[in-house]
């Protein structure tokens, strides 16, 4: 099971970084566990901390001004390696939706099947996005999954967002993959057996 | 009028989701320590067993040391995580390769080596660098932990159909321009996400020209584009690559199983959703400057200028070249540099060792450069010593380590310390990914010889 999602109304946090690699959300050094839990408090670790593991007062997720559940991030977000740890890491610290004008796809593949939702959106309305939350870290974003919508709060501004109806219908009832594919024994046995 | 990935995957669908992603039967399933054991809690909270464990093949790679493999792991954490996938091993009856083991060595080396990648298969693995086996003409990508879980279930996986693109190389390659400058070429040419949402098959008369292990360097980096993977047609190289593996087929399924592999291409008429053309002439060979692999340029050419770069990617680029200690504008060749890394899933292969000592061969190691030769697995190191490259190799000042990814990811004591330059065969140059504040230059084998020998970036033309 997964945790549902349907509307989510929050202040954003904003990472206007290009190409951020699943090396940059989790490094290599933090993958050595055999459980899911804990990455939440190594996401962006060398981006957030210093080497003596004192917080980096610039760093956007140290700064007090900006909070919530929506992370606002530059073009191709989660590019690089297919490490679900990063997907795990951004769900533990509390994001629920990630917003980019472009997302890598395995990192897509794994924040659909963690509960995260990525919604992409156009260059212009992540650009707006960035300078309202700038001016005003306080304004709002909100998605509605079910109407694939998001609005930016601040100017009124919705745009349509494209998600796979299957993946859609897993995250707003909270089903996986498994119980799917579990359901499909006699076709993969009968597949099987025509390919031998 | 199919296109060779359509072949594959359509013959591989199990059953598919209305409006959704088809279900994909999956043929080969490559499993290591750091992506597999949360999937095989899932197993065992679920009470499931493993669908098809003689599908599955364990090898762990990116922990271990390259150094004294025969003792324990000196890193608790990384000898826990290894020690959990020889246990899941165990427990879920699949086969395992451990440390010490003679097939041990990189996923993405010993599948191939040992005939366990065939033509016409779909693979996966919890690692993007999966795409290594498309060049024996299969469906190999990366997944995630979940998809690792649903095929340890099932032996399948829920997955849209990517788009289709083919890139061709025409033309023949200059002396001294290797596989991995072919890959590093396209890949600034399409930048670090040009080709996401597609499966890439790559063609042409430099692409047919290359052996097996050429052939892997190109689709290994696929992903470094933001591919699914990349695929190359089976031929005669392929063939006669596969024949006599271990577990290649044998004797009448062997001639059974070519018939079909030589139906494994593009229809002339297969229409891509994309298609790009190259010259194989304009490749030189290629290092990279910035924090992703779609930053290169030729070695002989210089950083971009900051108004040659889009506004939205301006603090990307400014930020890259902070942390690489580079300016705008600047020239690479004659760069001291701290570190050499020959090895990984990219370029940990025989063909790379030969091309790494033929260069240094009658030159010394530079004195203030570390160098780290790492074979990509038990084999490959086998086959260095049987040529005679690590009594070579030590005449000119280098030493051959043990196998393992090691310095590509530094999950093991293998880390470029923060700062240095490391001019390194692998597949990524992001931040930290050799150690924190580790510097990664990306190259193909010989520039990462003529690196070792001069301490500096260097042409390696100027050996030739």
């Amino acid at each position: 099971m997964i945790e549902k999602i349907n509307i989510i109304t929050s202040s954003c946090i904003p990472l206007p970084q290009e190409n951020v690699d699943t090396d940059q959300i989790i490094p290599a050094r933090f993958l050595k566990a055999v459980s899911r839990e804990g990455f939440g408090e190594n996401l962006f670790r060398d981006w957030r901390y210093d080497k003596e593991g004192k917080p980096i007062a610039d760093f956007v997720l140290n700064n007090p001004t900006y909070s919530g559940s929506i992370l606002v991030a530059g073009k191709n977000f989660g590019s690089g390696s297919s490490r679900e740890h990063a997907a795990w890491a951004i769900a533990g610290y509390g994001f629920r939706v990630v917003v980019s004008s472009f997302f890598a796809d395995i990192f897509k593949n794994n924040a659909l099947n963690n509960g995260v939702l990525p919604v992409v959106v156009t260059d212009s309305f992540l650009a707006d996005l960035f300078r309202h939350i700038q001016a005003n870290p306080a304004s709002t974003v909100t998605v509605d999954l079910a109407a694939q919508t998001i609005t930016d709060n601040t100017s009124g501004v919705s745009e349509h967002f494209e998600i796979n109806p299957y993946k859609k219908n897993c995250l707003l009832n909270g089903y996986d993959d498994i119980d799917y594919l579990l359901s499909k024994k006699p076709d993969i046995e009968a597949w099987e057996i025509s390919h031998q | 009028m199919n296109t060779l990935f359509d072949k594959i995957w359509d013959s591989h669908v199990v059953t598919s989701v209305e409006g959704g992603p088809d279900q994909l039967y999956i043929d080969r399933h490559y499993c290591h320590e750091v992506t597999s054991p949360q999937a095989f809690n899932e197993l065992r909270e679920r009470k499931l067993n493993v669908f098809r464990p003689q599908k599955t093949t364990c090898s762990p790679d990116h922990n271990i040391p390259t150094l004294h493999q025969d003792r324990p792991i000196a890193d608790p954490v990384s000898r826990n995580q290894v020690e959990t996938l020889a246990q899941n091993a165990r427990e879920f009856g699949l086969t395992h390769y451990g440390l010490g083991n003679e097939k041990n060595g990189i996923i993405h080396v010993i599948g191939p080596e040992n005939g366990l990648t065939l033509p016409g298969m779909t693979i996966v693995c919890g690692d993007s660098h999966t795409s290594t086996h498309g060049a024996f003409g299969a469906i190999a990508f990366g997944i995630g932990t979940s998809e690792v879980a649903m095929v340890l279930a099932s032996q399948c996986i829920l997955q849209p159909k990517p788009k289709s693109m083919r890139i061709n190389i025409e033309g023949e390659l200059s002396p001294g321009v290797t596989a991995k400058d072919i890959a590093l070429y396209i890949i600034a040419q399409m930048s670090t996400g040009g080709a996401t949402g597609y499966f890439v098959e790559y063609a042409g008369e430099a692409i047919r020209a290359l052996s097996m292990e050429e052939r892997m360097t190109v689709c290994n980096l696929s992903i470094e584009m933001g591919a699914r993977g990349g695929l190359i047609a089976p031929d005669e190289t392929t063939f006669n690559y596969v024949k006599g593996r271990e577990f290649a087929p044998k004797g009448e399924t062997w001639e059974q199983a070519l018939a079909y592999w030589k139906t494994l291409h593009s229809d002339a008429d297969a229409v891509f959703d994309r298609e790009v053309t190259f010259q194989a002439a304009d490749i030189a060979p290629r290092i990279t400057y910035g924090t992703n692999p779609g930053m290169g340029i030729a070695i002989d050419e210089k950083i971009p200028a900051e108004e040659t770069i889009d506004e939205s990617g301006k603090i990307s680029f400014r930020r890259a070249l902070q942390y690489m200690g580079f300016e705008a504008g600047e020239a690479l060749l004659g760069k001291k540099i701290d570190y050499v890394f020959l090895g990984s899933c990219t370029n940990g292969r025989i063909e790379d060792f030969r091309a790494f000592a033929q260069l240094v061969k009658g030159h010394r190691k530079a004195p203030h450069v570390t160098a780290w030769l790492v074979p990509g697995s038990q084999a490959v190191a086998r086959q260095i010593r049987a040529e005679g490259l690590d009594n070579l190799l030590a005449e000119a000042g280098f030493e051959i380590r043990q196998p393992g990814c090691s310095a590509c990811l530094a999950m093991n004591e293998d880390k470029v310390p923060a700062g240095k330059y490391a001019v390194s065969t692998s597949n990524r140059n992001f931040e930290g990914r050799q150690g924190p504040g580790a510097r990664t230059i990306l190259a193909g084998p010989l520039v990462a010889a003529a690196a070792a020998i001069t301490g500096e970036i260097t042409d390696p033309r100027t050996f030739l």
